[in-house]
Order: C-alpha cells, then structure tokens, then sequence
C-alpha cells in the first residue's frame, strides 16, 4: 500500500471506480497520526490480515469451485448437502481437517517434516506481494516485480523435496523427485513466456505492464507471438503448479499421492491450500502479463467504448480474468489424462524451451521495430 | 515381509545397485483390488514385478467339491464378478454337457443377449477404471451412465445388478421381464448415440495415445506362450474367440466379426475391447427381435447326477477364455474342479510386458490387463 | 490331425503311453519320467501344441494326476495329457520352459497339492501365506474352522 503513487501517475480515467481513495486516505491518515515506524508497523497488520483473509477465502471458493466444475464436466450434482447449493461444504471439510489427527511416521525426519508444508504456504504467501488486485490496491509495487514473482516461485520446490525426503516412503521420494525434475524444467518457458511481455513493456514493475496494456491487452496487442507465449505461459504454469495432466508428483493411480502420502490433517490442509493458492497467483500473472490485470477492456481509441468499460469496477475485471484462467486450468483437469514421466520431461526440452526461445526473438524484434499496436 | 528372490532368470538386469523395491498393493488405486505386486525400480525404470496373491483367494475350486450341481454354480459369480452371467453360463454348459441336456431355444437367445450385455457393461466398467489408470477421471462417470442402463435391465429380470445367479442347467431361472425388449432397445439406441463421445474424450486424445501406443507391448507368440486369451490375445493377432472357434448356445447362429488388432500394444488392445462393444451391440440387435417363444428351462431331475468321466467346457467371458473342468464320480457333487480363469494367465504375462518401461506405463498395461482380482485368486 | 496320427505321434516318443477316447478330447496318459521329452516335442514338433491352456492336478487319493491340456493354435487340435504321480514323492519336470502360461499353473498346483515341479525357476508360493500347513486341494486336508461338510 506504500507505493499507490506509482498507481496515481497513471493516465486513469476519473470516472473509474477504485479502492484507491481508501487506501491512500487510510495510508495519509495513518502517518498523520502515528510516528512513521508505527505507521508502518499498522499497514503491515492490516496487509497481514488482509492476505489471511484472502487465503482462507480463497481457499473455500476455489476448492468448491473446482468441485462443482467437475461435477459439472463429469455430469453429475458435486456438492449439494451442506448449506445452500453446497456452499459450505468446504467449511465442513475444513472442520473435519482441523480435528483430524496429525500423524507422523514414525522414521520420519520429524523436523523437516513438520517445517515442509509451511515452507510451501510461506512462499505461497510471499507471491501475494506484487499482485495488483485493483487499482491502486497492491501490497508492494517492486521495481522488480516481475523477477520478483519467477524467484520465489521456484522455491516452492524445496518444500516439496523436503516433504518428499522427509516422510521416508518410497511413493513421497519419487513424488518429490519427479516434483523437482518437472518444476525445474517448466521453470524455464515460464521465465521467457514472461520475458516476452517483459520485453514489450519495457519494465520488470507491474504497474508499469499493466498500464502498458491502456490502449488494448498485450494478448490483442501482440501479434501471434504473445498469444505462443500465453499458450506456453499456461501449459507451464499447470505444470509447475502439479495440476493435471502434469500432476505426476501426486499422481494418485501410479504413487497413491506422491509426496504428501503421508499427510494427515491440517498438515495435508495446508499442502492442499497451497496448491490452490499457487493456482490463483499462477493464473493472476497470467492475467495481469497478457490479460492487462485489473485494466478493463480497451479497444485502441474507441473512446466511447473504453469509456463504458471503465463503469466496471477494476477488481471484477481483475478476479474475473483470473477465475476465467482457473476455471481453465480445472477444465484442463478433468478433460486430460497424466503425461508419463519422459513424455513429461520431452515436452519442455525438445518443444516447449526451443519454441520459447524462438518466440522470445520475435517478440524482440517486434519490441524493437514497435509493430505492436 | 517378502523377501526378494529371482522370479525369472534374467540375464539383462545387472546388478543390485541403485534399486528401489516398492509394493504395488495391497491397497492401490490402480490394482483395483487387492493384488500386491512387489516392483523393483532403478530410478523410474521397472526392472522386475513379483506378484503375490491370495489376498481374496477363498478356494472357490475346493469349496465346490462340497456342492451340488445346482448350487455350485452360483459360487463362481464371485469370481470375475463383472462378468459373473457368463461364468455361471459355463458352468450350467459343463453341467449340460455331463447330462446331454437339450436347452430349449428361447433359454439360448437369452443367455446369449444376457451375456453380450454382460460383456459391454464389463468393457464399460474397464474404459472407465482405465481411464482413471491414466490419471483422467472423467471418462469413468460416462462410461457408467451407460452401464447403469444395462444394470437396470439386469435387475428387472433376474433380480440383482452384479451377481445375477441367472442361470440353472438346463436353461434360466426365470422368464424375461416384459420390459426387457424395450428396454434393451433403448439402450441400443442410447449406445449409439454416446459411443462417439469415447472417441472425442479418450480415442483421439493425444495424451492418451501417446501413453498407450508403444506400451506394453506382447508378440503373438508370447500371448500364446503366456496362455493370454480374450482381448490380450486378440490386441496380439492371436484368434481365441472361443465365441468363434468353438460356438456355444448358438453363437454359430448370429452373425459378428472377430475384433483382431496386430500390434500387440495397450492401444491395440484398448481398441480390440472399444469395438468388442461394437459386435456385442451387433449379436443384441440381430436376437432382440428374435427371441423364440417357448420354455425358458428343460426338464431335468431334482438332483442331478453326473455321470463318471471329465467334462471341460470353454467360454468367452469379457476378460478370455474361462474353462470349467469337472471331475466327476458319479455322485452329486463333483470330485475335483477346475476353472482356469483368463485373469490369472493374463496376469502371468505382466513382468514380461512391463519390465523395462516406466511406472506410467505400468499402469497403462495393467489397465489393458483388465484384472479381476476375485478371478486371479478364486 | 485326426486321434489316430497324434497317437501314433505320441507312442513313438513316449511308448509306454496309454489311451483314452471315450471323452471329448483324446485323453494320453504319459509316465512322469517320459514327460518332458513329450513335451518338447509335441510343442515344436510337427503337431505344434503351442497352446497350454489349462494345467492342474486331481487327488485320487492313492495317488495325483497331473493334467495338461494342450491345444494347437494352427491346427486346432487337442489333446489331454496326464501323468501319475506317487503321493509320497510327487515330483515331476517342469514345462515352465516350453510354455510360459506354466510357470505361474505350476507354482499354484506346487502349493495346493504339494506337487514338486523340478527345475522350476521359481517354486514358491504364490496364493496362501507363507506359514500355511499342508495342502488345501489334497483330500485328506482338513481345516475344522473354514470348511463346510456335507
């Protein structure tokens, strides 16, 4: 909430909706009243409970979302029994977590075991930063934000590995092995699926991509390059967020539930939470790279038309966006089938890097020469 | 528990290092059951399977020394329970065979429409779990809708959904239901109709093709030498419909093709059980219209008597070929049986087809397999 | 092939071979020792049995039988083969080398009814635990707990 002037400098239109006005009033307020380092102290409180807040809601709506998508694909009712519609049937099930069990083997190395599934929510946590979830509501506008993101994401990994290694069974050891092979691997067109709107936009800072995309989406922008580069952005996000048909780190029928077999209780919860907190940042890069995050849709200078879709409130273009990827990420889900380990590992090296790399020059080359619109 | 001893004499796996043992079961998603499969891995690669059985082994053979020709019937619907119909429908033709009892005509049509169904809602069962193998789940709530009509018909008529009991020697127990036709109809039609939707979800799914193609591969021969029968010997080429080459309850009657693929792959073989359903669909169109009128039963003793020799009959039942073979003294029981189940060949075939490839493609073949644990162990 | 050639088939290799017609099948009855020689060739002889399709063993109380039906996937011909075994010392050579489907009909027979299948790769149980006693599909076994009499 500290860098809202980044935000202020853009070129919005005044009738736009926006949570800017209470965020920076609060902000000013705040340093009025207190000492700076109070201040600060109380922002930091309030974005600690706020990012709880999302997360534990985030967790309820996406868990019963991607139920009800299932039942929904799989022509049955999903959920239905608990609250209206099913809709607190996550609540139950979180219930039944908490006052589940939390068993450890007894082999097991208890240390790492424990520490493994907080590492995971902890760097599930950190990506929350730079996330821009409407104008003028973000927690950190890093100049790096963009590096900042491919970072952290990649340190989800040694929590896996840990838990994999900690459990001492052979199905955690393979699910973590073929878990760090596969998120090591998609790291990388990930990383140049980002370069190239990195490249266009001319700056690692999201504010400065999203106001980038003012006059149109980089999707729409950007030629079939970007639209290369969203397809591998999406194929490599699901893999490294271990969702079918990339989930072979838990990949039930082969190794029961790979790394987390021996999970119980609230443990196996946060492992499960992570997961699909992973799949909301995963899907709000993605919007916020080539789907302009919370810029509503502008057509080049259709002045009128942009005009009517800055009514809508930023945050619903944002969220909605990001839903629309997740519900797509989920439709991936129950439509494929699991790659083979090999087929996994073939996939990036021999299709996805080569053609990412090739991308990326193009999307140089028309950076360079501004054939985008 | 098991401590690992050479199964096969293998001259190319060498040395011990760098191996992982895990057991596959008795409790996996993927052995459908309780089959407990000792692998050895180096890294990803299977270098050896050690299965070990009996987890639901109850001694079907010994138990049906102690009873009668009526009764011990209805105990191998517990062994391949998916296709429970046509193993009663053996023993009854075993039973028959010892007697020389004529089964009237309309007893025939109807053992032949119930086991074609049989056989579609077992091919249904396995799409679905085989699907769920490749880690798609989806397939096995589509493949149910239908199965759950063939069930409902089952039901109408003989009174249960999985273990009909259906058939006694000499015919079956009971008339049609007067839905049955109509119903049965329907279904045909409803087939038809959603048979393209397997294709556009798993047929043509390039995931799917690329897990199966390649997988598991088994020559001609080998299928021979492993006494692999049903929809394994026929993904190899190898003709064993007994249905064609050895006809029982007027098979030579309707008219259907023996689904033969060469390759000898899971895609052959996944493509063998997808057309099975095809021609089973075919026999029940030609007999639906045509079933006679007349008894559903032949007359036979209260207590039946096999006369002294050895009487074996063979069936195709949706995993191969099942073979009954009796025994008997000339009492009421008999003195020694014998079902050789398709399972428990197939299965022995597993390490060869399965070493050397990874733990993905294990669980393609295996769902190939189609295993019936009860049918293994017996 | 007609009855008459495989017997004569059989005969020259296995002279002691007894018939039997009255059944299905032609029905041989073979001495153990004599088996596996029969065996080879009748599997890659002119014949060509490829196909074991069923293998089990019968109690007779005073002695086993241990039965092979073979078929010919070319010819589609069958035949049954049995040899007697002595109860106190029931051994036998194995055919898990001839035809595959044997190795796993043999381990079940060899823990059933306790019949040795000699040069079998891997004799070991396969079905019942391994601290079970005596061989359930014998007559004479006896289990007051899990069996039913008539």
């Amino acid at each position: 909430m500290s860098h809202e002037k980044a935000i202020n400098d853009l070129k919005i239109k005044s009738s736009m909706f926006s949570l800017e006005g209470i965020t920076s009033s609060l902000h000013q307020w705040l340093y009025a009243t207190l000492s700076p380092t109070f201040a600060l102290l109380a922002e930091c409180v309030i974005v600690i409970l706020l990012a709880i807040a999302l997360f534990a809601a985030l967790g309820l709506v996406l868990v019963l979302m991607e139920r009800k998508v299932a039942a929904h694909i799989q022509i049955r009712l999903g959920p239905n029994r608990v609250g209206p519609g099913g809709m607190f049937q996550t609540v139950a099930d979180t219930l039944k977590l908490i006052m589940k069990e939390g068993l450890t083997p007894d082999k097991a190395d208890k240390f790492l075991f424990n520490l493994a599934p907080f590492i995971v929510m902890i760097v599930a946590m950190l990506l929350l930063a730079p996330i821009a979830f409407a104008k003028g509501f973000q927690i950190w506008d890093i100049n790096i934000g963009v590096l900042y993101l491919s970072a952290i994401s990649s340190l989800s990994v040694i929590g896996i590995l840990m838990a994999g290694w900690a459990s001492n069974n052979k199905y955690s050891l393979l699910g973590a092995m073929r878990s760090g092979a596969q998120i090591v691997s998609y790291e990388l067109s990930a990383g140049l699926a980002i370069l190239s709107i990195v490249v266009l936009s001319g700056s690692l800072q999201i504010s400065d991509i999203i106001a980038a995309q003012e006059n149109g989406w980089w999707l729409f922008k950007g030629h079939i390059p970007v639209i290369i580069s969203f397809v591998i952005f999406i194929i490599a996000v699901t893999a490294e967020t271990n969702r079918a048909p990339f989930d072979l780190a838990e990949a039930e029928s082969e190794l029961t539930a790979g790394f987390h077999t021996e999970y119980s209780g609230m443990r196996f919860a946060l492992f499960f939470l992570a997961e699909y907190i992973n799949i909301f940042i995963v899907c709000a890069i993605g919007a916020t790279l080539f789907l302009g995050g919370w810029m509503p849709l502008h057509i080049g200078h259709w002045e009128g038309f942009n005009h009517i879709m800055d009514y809508i409130p930023s945050s619903i273009w944002f969220f909605g966006k990001t839903i629309f990827l997740i519900f797509l990420i989920m439709w991936f889900r129950w439509t494929f089938p699991r790659l083979r380990v090999d087929q996994l590992l073939n996939l990036e090296w021999k299709y996805l890097l080569p053609i990412s790399m090739l991308n990326l020059i193009l999307v140089t080359i028309i950076a360079i020469f501004g054939w985008h619109f | 528990m098991y401590t690992q001893t050479e199964i096969i004499k293998d001259t190319t796996i060498n040395g011990s290092e760098g191996e992982l043992v895990i057991n596959v079961g008795p409790q996996h998603p993927a052995t459908h059951g309780v089959l407990h499969l000792v692998i050895t891995l180096n890294g990803e690669t299977i270098k050896k399977i050690e299965p070990h059985l009996g987890y639901i082994h109850r001694s079907i053979e010994k138990m049906c020394e102690s009873l009668t020709y009526r009764q011990f019937i209805y105990v191998t619907s517990r062994m391949d329970y998916l296709s429970s119909h046509i193993n009663n429908e053996a023993c009854a033709l075993c039973v028959e065979k010892g007697l020389q009892i004529e089964v009237p005509a309309r007893a025939k049509v109807i053992r032949v429409l119930m086991g074609e169904l049989t056989r579609i809602a077992s091919h249904e069962l396995w799409l679905g779990a085989m699907a769920m193998d490749l880690g798609a789940f989806t397939p096995f709530f589509y493949t149910f809708r239908e199965r759950e009509m063939i069930n409902e018909i089952m039901e109408d008529t003989c009174g249960a959904r999985l273990t009909m009991n259906y058939m006694v020697a000499g015919g079956v127990a009971m008339d049609l239901h007067p839905d049955f036709q109509r119903k049965v109809k329907l279904f045909v039609t409803q087939f038809k109709k959603r048979v393209p939707e397997f294709d556009d979800l798993i047929t043509n799914n390039i995931i799917f093709q690329n897990r199966m193609k390649g997988v598991g591969v088994l020559s001609g021969e080998d299928a021979i030498s492993y006494g692999c029968t049903g929809p394994v010997a026929r993904g190899s080429g190898v003709s064993s419909d007994i249905r064609k080459l050895y006809p029982y309850d007027g098979y030579d009657a309707v008219a259907f093709d023996e689904v033969l693929e060469t390759a000898g792959d899971s895609y052959a073989r996944y493509l063998v059980r997808l057309r099975e359903m095809h021609q089973s669909i075919r026999i029940i169109e030609q007999l639906i219209d045509a079933i006679p009128e007349g008894d559903f039963q032949a007359k036979t003793k209260a207590v039946l008597k096999l006369p002294k020799g050895e009487f074996y009959t063979r069936v195709e039942t949706a995993r191969g070929e099942l073979g009954v073979y009796i025994v008997s003294e000339g009492g009421t029981t008999p003195y020694r049986i014998k079902f050789r189940s398709p399972g428990f060949s197939n299965l022995s075939a597993l390490h060869h087809m399965a070493k050397g490839s990874k733990i993905g493609d294990l669980m393609a073949t295996m769902g190939t397999l189609d295993l019936v644990i009860p049918d293994i162990d017996r | 092939m007609s009855n008459e050639e495989i017997k004569e088939y059989v005969t020259s290799i296995a002279p002691s071979a007894t018939f039997d017609e009255s059944g299905e099948w032609l029905n041989s009855m073979v001495e153990p020792g004599t088996w596996k020689e029969l065996a080879l060739r009748l599997r890659n002889g002119p014949l060509h049995f490829d196909y074991l399709f069923c293998l089990t063993c019968i109690d007779w109380k005073t002695h086993l039988t241990v039965v092979y039906h073979l078929s010919s996937t070319t010819h589609r011909h069958t035949i049954v083969v049995k040899a007697k075994l002595d109860t106190a010392k029931p051994e036998i050579e194995t055919v898990s080398d001839i035809w595959r489907t044997a190795e796993f009909h043999e381990r079940e027979v060899f823990e059933l009814f306790g019949a040795v299948f000699l040069h079998h790769p891997d004799l070991r149980r396969l079905i019942l635990t391994d601290d079970f006693e005596g061989f359930p599909l014998r007559k004479d076994f006896e289990d007051p707990i899990n069996m039913i009499k008539l």
